[in-house]
């Protein structure tokens, strides 16, 4: 059933760079007009909610008062997360704790499991943190209406401006607000494609300079280490501005 | 780029919607709330222990307290008592004293009288002696009858005389 595609340089050591973001189909399905096919991409993001949801609750499973290791995972992770909303989002923050959550952790994932070699890794792919980061965009709109009506728009004219710079400032603050799920998404997908660009640029170097391989194969080691602070970070940074733009939505400015 | 191919789109966005609701409703209704479940439990459950912590110590300091007063009051009473002994062994001892000094004293008094009678019947005793002495010596030298208070008289002075 799996559909590969034949690229150039499949077979020899060097393969493209790019190669590792291809969308492999694996089980075609079709709903009316619309593709959607399980795909190597789907396949790790059930992975992912697979791994989260077993993880939180196999290790909950005993719930002991005094936690053991697994457990004492568990509950750092909600409490990080738990924190970050409490700080960034402020008062009001507690009822999208589990979306600010499960939007971290699933990040999170995607970027832990695309280091797994062979594997792929979904936040490389601009639809997804686009589709994610409008999401939040979206969501925080809809709960800044909801909250303060058309008060809102007020959010454009910060407090004590005179109003001679209002001309000026309004469409900067309209074009800062609307520029916000592009940044979101683009500095997740830039920095996953970019890293593990990198990483399968040098690790081909190791094959093409023969002895003095070992120069990229250690630029690559040390690249792994940092891609895994980068799949952690960017996490955080996705989840960090996503409560603070609800924290904009909750209290405005 | 293969991200830029807007065949690959579609899937992607349905698998992400399918996947990523399943794990806020995984999140929000089965994994959250049992870590937080069991948080509060451990907060409550801390702080009801501190909380009992804190009484046994006001206890704990009551009862201190209360043991240190009952300490001093029987110090207190311990000395009090001492004392009394000691002031009632005084008092016996004084009057112990006091009493042989009497009984001494009485004794000494009667000592003192039957000498003195003793000495008394003693200087009688010469006394008639030396009258019947002298009214012998009288009689064998005069012969006859000797006038017996003439003698004892004649004695008394010469006694009284000598001392």
């Amino acid at each position: 059933m799996i559909k590969k595609r034949k690229t150039k340089g499949a077979g020899t050591a060097v393969a493209n760079p790019l190669d590792q973001f291809i969308i492999k189909t694996i089980l075609p399905i079709n709903v009316g007009n619309v593709d959607a096919s399980f795909t190597n991409s789907s396949l790790l993001m059930v992975i992912a909610v697979a791994v989260v949801t077993l993880f939180l609750t196999r290790s909950m499973r005993e719930r002991k008062l005094v936690p053991g290791r697994w457990q004492s995972v568990a509950e750092l992770t909600y409490q990080f997360v738990g924190n970050m909303v409490r700080t960034n989002a402020g008062s009001g923050g507690k009822p999208y704790f589990p979306f600010i959550f499960s939007l971290f952790m699933f990040i999170l994932m995607g970027n832990m499991l695309g280091m797994i070699p062979y594997s792929f890794t979904f936040t490389s792919h601009i639809i997804v943190t686009l589709a994610m980061a409008l999401m939040v965009f979206i969501g925080t709109t809809v709960v800044a209406f909801a909250k303060h009506g058309v008060k809102f728009f007020s959010f454009f004219l910060p407090h004590g401006t005179p109003w001679y710079i209002a001309p000026v400032l309004v469409p900067i603050e309209i074009l800062s607000y609307f520029t916000r799920p592009v940044s979101l998404s683009l500095r997740l997908f830039a920095n996953l494609t970019a890293g593990h660009t990198l990483l399968k640029v040098f690790t081909g170097f190791v094959f093409a300079m023969g002895l003095a391989g070992v120069i990229p194969l250690a630029a690559s080691v040390a690249l792994t280490g940092l891609e895994f602070l980068l799949a952690f970070l960017q996490a955080y940074v996705f989840a960090v501005l996503s409560c603070i733009y609800l924290h904009d939505a909750l209290h405005m400015h | 780029m293969p991200q830029f191919d807007p065949a690959v789109w579609s899937p992607q966005l349905v698998w992400l919607a399918i996947t990523f609701v399943a794990l806020y409703l995984l999140m929000s209704r089965v994994a959250l709330p049992r870590i937080g479940d069991i948080l509060e439990e451990r907060e409550t459950r801390i702080a009801r222990n501190l909380e009992k912590a804190e009484t046994l110590k006001a206890k704990v300091d009551e009862a201190v307290a209360t043991y240190e007063q009952r300490m001093a009051d029987a110090r207190a009473r311990a000395q009090e008592t001492l004392r009394q002994a000691r002031d009632a062994a005084a008092d016996e001892a004084a009057r112990r004293h006091a009493e042989l000094g009497a009984e001494l004293s009485r004794r000494i008094g009667e000592g003192e009288a039957r000498i003195a009678e003793a000495q008394a019947e003693a200087a009688a005793g010469v006394r008639d002696i030396a009258v019947d002495v002298a009214a012998g010596a009288a009689q064998r030298l005069l012969g006859g009858r000797i006038d017996r208070k003439g003698v004892t008289a004649a004695t008394e002075a010469v006694l009284a005389e000598t001392g």
